[in-house]
């Protein structure tokens, strides 16, 4: 299968981006250097595309109560939460963001490669064979991130956007282009995530870029995307949790409403009954070396966990992580030791997120 | 543009130049490019003997750790402290102040290849 090409390829081929295969898509890995882009973010302002996401529309609040953990139904139109779809056993099939739309529908916002996964899963629970629609492949997607952004998309959209509160969204314009102007954002800054059409995309992306330019913007790839929401403690699906995971160990139990029945839920309860066998903490190292998804969390020689995420920080000047250990070992300021080649390289458990940033509004 | 003579570089995209008694090592502009940022590198003891295409140590960037091979054999005399506090070095100027470590009894490795020929190998290998 070739991976598919959003609207903005041509764009990112333009500005000589270095691209890479994510979740079926050719992404832009990184413009410049993640480095840059990365601090461009925390600093100023950064544009992504994301396009590459799965978008889902159900008009059934019963489905989307069945499938999803939160219960939207104290969801008011124009809000936005964060959820996980679990399969029978409890395991993560995927984390989406769920947006209540004005027509009482919903939307729910996937990961680029769960996408067709997430929409026949939901399908076969639905009544009608038309209950989901899957509407990803129309709508492209494109994030402005950093503390110019909200000033920046102001200058370009007629609507207020101090009215529109963190996980809100309003339908409006942007640069002329219309959209759903959402608050919400993958790397730990204020910022917004904007749909449009296919074919009104590369519109978009280059008023962005041009009027951004006074605010220092920067294009910014996956590179910098992971980095920043490494920083930020925000899960990745596929590395920090799996179908083999239940929420309780990826450390959602915020998202999940027990009292509504879900799929899942029961064998979630059970398990939290039953005690945590692992769980996913944050750590950071105590020396320069770098932990990387998939290296061997160690006590006393002895592999006690998994490390899911790691790189260094570009913010912090310090190398962090993120591993599934032992509930014994997940208190901020545990030692642990991350083997890396072979050696026992010291780490120390510590609060999520490792970055917030410094005047959320 | 810097002063590639006398450079000959490994298939593993090391290049080593030979001063004398003394070989200095680093990567090629190519490899810095595959592995974007450099963020760490973990580099061998002085007085360390290393053979021809042996691990010399790691270069780790954003992306991944890869390892690094010395495109000669010989004794370990300097590793560039500098790559500690400055890794980026590296990808900045991989043929200058980006070089990574000097050795001395240099055992020559017939297999290196002259810029041109590497040139053309690297060619291949984005190709294919």
């Amino acid at each position: 299968m070739t991976a598919a090409r959003t609207p903005l390829y041509e764009e990112h081929v333009r500005l000589g981006a270095q691209m890479t295969n994510f979740g079926g898509w050719v992404m832009p890995l990184q413009y410049s250097t993640i480095r840059e882009e990365h601090h461009a973010v925390r600093e100023a302002v950064g544009l992504f595309d994301l396009s590459h996401m799965g978008e889902l529309r159900i008009g059934d609040e019963t489905l989307v109560q069945r499938v999803l953990s939160r219960d939207v139904t104290r969801l008011r139109p124009g809000r936005i939460q964060y959820a996980v779809l679990c399969n029978d056993a409890g395991g993560i099939i995927d984390d989406v963001l769920v947006y209540a739309m004005p027509d009482r529908g919903y939307l729910l916002v996937v990961n680029a490669g769960n996408q067709d996964g997430d929409f026949d899963w939901i399908r076969k629970h639905a009544q009608a064979a038309d209950a989901a629609r899957n509407v990803g492949r129309e709508w492209a997607l494109i994030g402005v991130q950093g503390p110019r952004a909200v000033d920046l998309v102001q200058r370009l959209t007629p609507s207020d956007l101090a009215s529109v509160k963190y996980y809100a969204f309003v339908d409006g314009t942007v640069a002329d282009v219309s959209c759903v102007i959402s608050r919400t954002g993958y790397t730990g800054e204020d910022g917004f995530e904007l749909f449009c059409g296919n074919a009104d995309a590369v519109r978009l992306w280059r008023a962005l870029l041009e009027e951004g330019r006074s605010d220092g913007i920067r294009p910014a790839g996956l590179g910098a995307r992971d980095t920043l929401r490494l920083e930020a403690g925000m899960r990745l699906y596929g590395n920090d949790m799996d179908a083999q995971t239940n929420p309780l160990e990826a450390g959602l139990d915020w998202t999940l409403n027990l009292e509504k029945d879900f799929i899942g839920r029961d064998a979630i309860m059970t398990s939290r009954q039953r005690g945590l066998a692992r769980q996913l903490v944050g750590f950071k190292m105590l020396d320069r070396s770098i932990p990387r998804h998939g290296y061997r969390i160690v006590s006393d020689g002895e592999g006690v966990g998994t490390v899911t995420s790691g790189n260094v920080s570009f913010t912090l000047g310090y190398n962090i992580g993120m591993a599934y250990v032992p509930p014994a070992m997940s208190e901020p300021g545990t030692r642990l030791g991350v083997d890396i080649r072979g050696a026992a390289a010291p780490a120390e458990v510590v609060p999520l997120p490792f970055y917030k940033r410094p005047h959320p509004k | 543009m810097p002063d590639l003579t006398g450079m000959r570089f490994a298939e593993t995209h090391e290049w080593v130049k030979q001063d004398g008694e003394t070989a200095t090592v680093g990567i090629s502009e190519y490899a810095q490019s595959q592995l974007g940022d450099v963020i760490y590198l973990e580099l061998p003891a002085v007085g360390q003997q290393l053979d021809a295409g042996a691990r010399l140590g790691v270069i780790e960037s954003v992306k991944a750790a890869s390892d690094l091979y010395s495109p000669v054999g010989g004794e370990v005399t300097e590793a560039n402290a500098e790559l500690k506090d400055h890794p980026e070095y590296v990808n900045q100027d991989p043929y200058g102040k980006g070089w990574i470590i000097k050795l001395r009894a240099v055992k020559d490795n017939p297999k290196l290849l002259d810029q041109k020929a590497y040139d053309a190998f690297v060619e291949g290998q984005s190709h294919s």
